[in-house]
């Protein structure tokens, strides 16, 4: 898989949880959270989302290399070791 | 004779629209079963029945809208012989045997339930196409129709009921750190959200402060010994619904979180169960999701408090109560409080 397939990826899960998200209008250099409006529930089901497609594991430690879509997308591909 | 009324899901329900039958009569059902779903102005509940019985007869047509309270079934309770209770007019025992039709096994629209002879002509002539089930109401309309119940419950709560609000920072050190152990040696679906942990601690003070808990009705408080927290859940297209979490003082923290992430999920799909649109004995409102740092919360009537939190920031997170003076004062409101701090202080025993 590679970065734009983990972007695609995350994006979907994205837009399952919040489906009026238009990509479009995602910046992605910004804070997903606030952007998309994810509480913390949200959140989590997220996680667990590209936890159960990408089989990666994201310690809670590890949430704050994960506020834009750039650095979630980073972080996976690193995590995958692209 | 068990009569199945359209309950009452929630201080701003006056009515609801039978959307579909789950049962047809002959079926059994046991307490707890899903027997209907209804439109109320908030959302699609699933309706359950607090009663056994065999369904005899079902009075509401899918499309109706009723005021609650309206017998929208009867059932036989069990035991209850349906032979002894079912009434054939003699004409229509007459064209039933003509017909070949067995009038037992029809549903009545006679006095009491009876069986006429139009009930019989309606049965012998071919099946039409079953009704489509009608569709919910448009997601436009149900933003509208959402705001006037909101509207309607909050205005009813300012109007009678005389609030009072306390507030407090309590220290989240422990908890944090408590939560953050926990969490880092739990496999990602099974972590926990510090909101658990909040739902807990307010329903184990619940079982120190009954006069929190509970329903003011008719002029009088009225304590429940079950503490069923309501979850203020806001929804993605605007409004917000508070099912509850039945039972939360005897639940495990591992439980209550799947049971959280299962009512969000639900509620958000729209799919919730009547028992937990109407019996909620308390709200926890965890608007500090949404970064505000102190929530007032107003009380959902007819509960008689509700438990705010905020954000959590530099572990710590302004924790409050509003409560009901018809049934408690600032001063136990704020030893209420005192005890959820306190249960906050021991993460490992909620």
């Amino acid at each position: 898989m590679n970065k734009p397939e983990i972007r695609a990826t995350v994006i979907a899960e994205l837009k399952r949880i919040a489906p009026e998200l238009e990509e479009s209008e995602l910046a992605p250099a910004k804070p997903l959270r606030d952007q998309v409006d994810l509480d913390s529930m949200d959140w989590l089901n997220f996680l667990v989302a590209l936890h159960e497609r990408l089989k990666v594991d994201i310690p809670e430690s590890d949430y704050a290399r994960l506020v834009t879509l750039d650095q979630t997308v980073d972080y996976l591909a690193a995590k995958l070791r692209l | 004779m068990i009569e199945f009324k359209l309950p009452s899901l929630g201080a701003d329900m006056e009515q609801g629209k039978l959307l579909e039958w789950k049962v047809t009569p002959g079926d059994k059902v046991k307490r707890g079963d899903v027997v209907a779903i209804v439109d109320t102005s908030k959302a699609a509940v699933d309706v359950e029945i607090w009663q056994d019985g065999v369904v005899q007869e079902l009075i509401t047509q899918p499309g109706e809208t009723v005021p609650v309270g309206t017998v929208m079934a009867r059932l036989l309770a069990p035991g209850e012989s349906a032979v002894q209770r079912r009434k054939v007019s003699p004409a229509a025992r007459k064209r039933a045997a003509e017909l070949g039709v067995d009038p037992e096994k029809l549903a009545g629209t006679g006095p009491e339930g009876a069986v006429t002879l139009e009930d019989v002509e309606k049965q012998a002539k071919p099946a039409a196409a079953p009704a489509a089930v009608p569709a919910a109401v448009p997601a436009a309309d149900r933003a509208a129709e959402m705001r006037k119940a909101i509207a309607a419950a909050m205005s009813r709560s300012k109007r009678e009921i005389p609030h009072y609000y306390l507030s407090e920072t309590v220290p989240l050190e422990r908890a944090s750190a408590w939560l953050e152990a926990e969490n880092a040696r739990r496999p990602l679906p099974e972590r926990l959200l510090m909101a658990v942990l909040f739902i807990k601690a307010t329903a184990l003070a619940c079982k120190e402060y009954p006069e929190m808990n509970g329903y003011y009705r008719d002029g009088a408080f009225h304590p429940s010994a079950a503490v069923h927290v309501g979850v203020a859940i806001s929804l993605r297209q605007g409004g917000l619904v508070a099912p509850a979490i039945h039972d939360v003082q005897d639940k495990a923290l591992s439980a209550l979180m799947k049971d959280l992430a299962d009512l969000v999920k639900r509620a958000r799909a729209g799919s919730l169960r009547s028992s937990e649109m109407s019996d909620p004995t308390i709200t926890v409102t965890n608007l500090g999701e949404g970064g505000v740092e102190t929530v007032f919360g107003i009380i959902y009537p007819p509960q008689v408090a509700l438990a705010g939190f905020g954000a959590v920031r530099n572990k710590a997170v302004v924790a409050s109560v509003s409560g009901d003076h018809r049934v408690s004062d600032g001063h136990r409101g704020a030893l209420f409080l005192g005890a959820i701090a306190r249960l906050l202080q021991e993460p490992e025993k909620l």
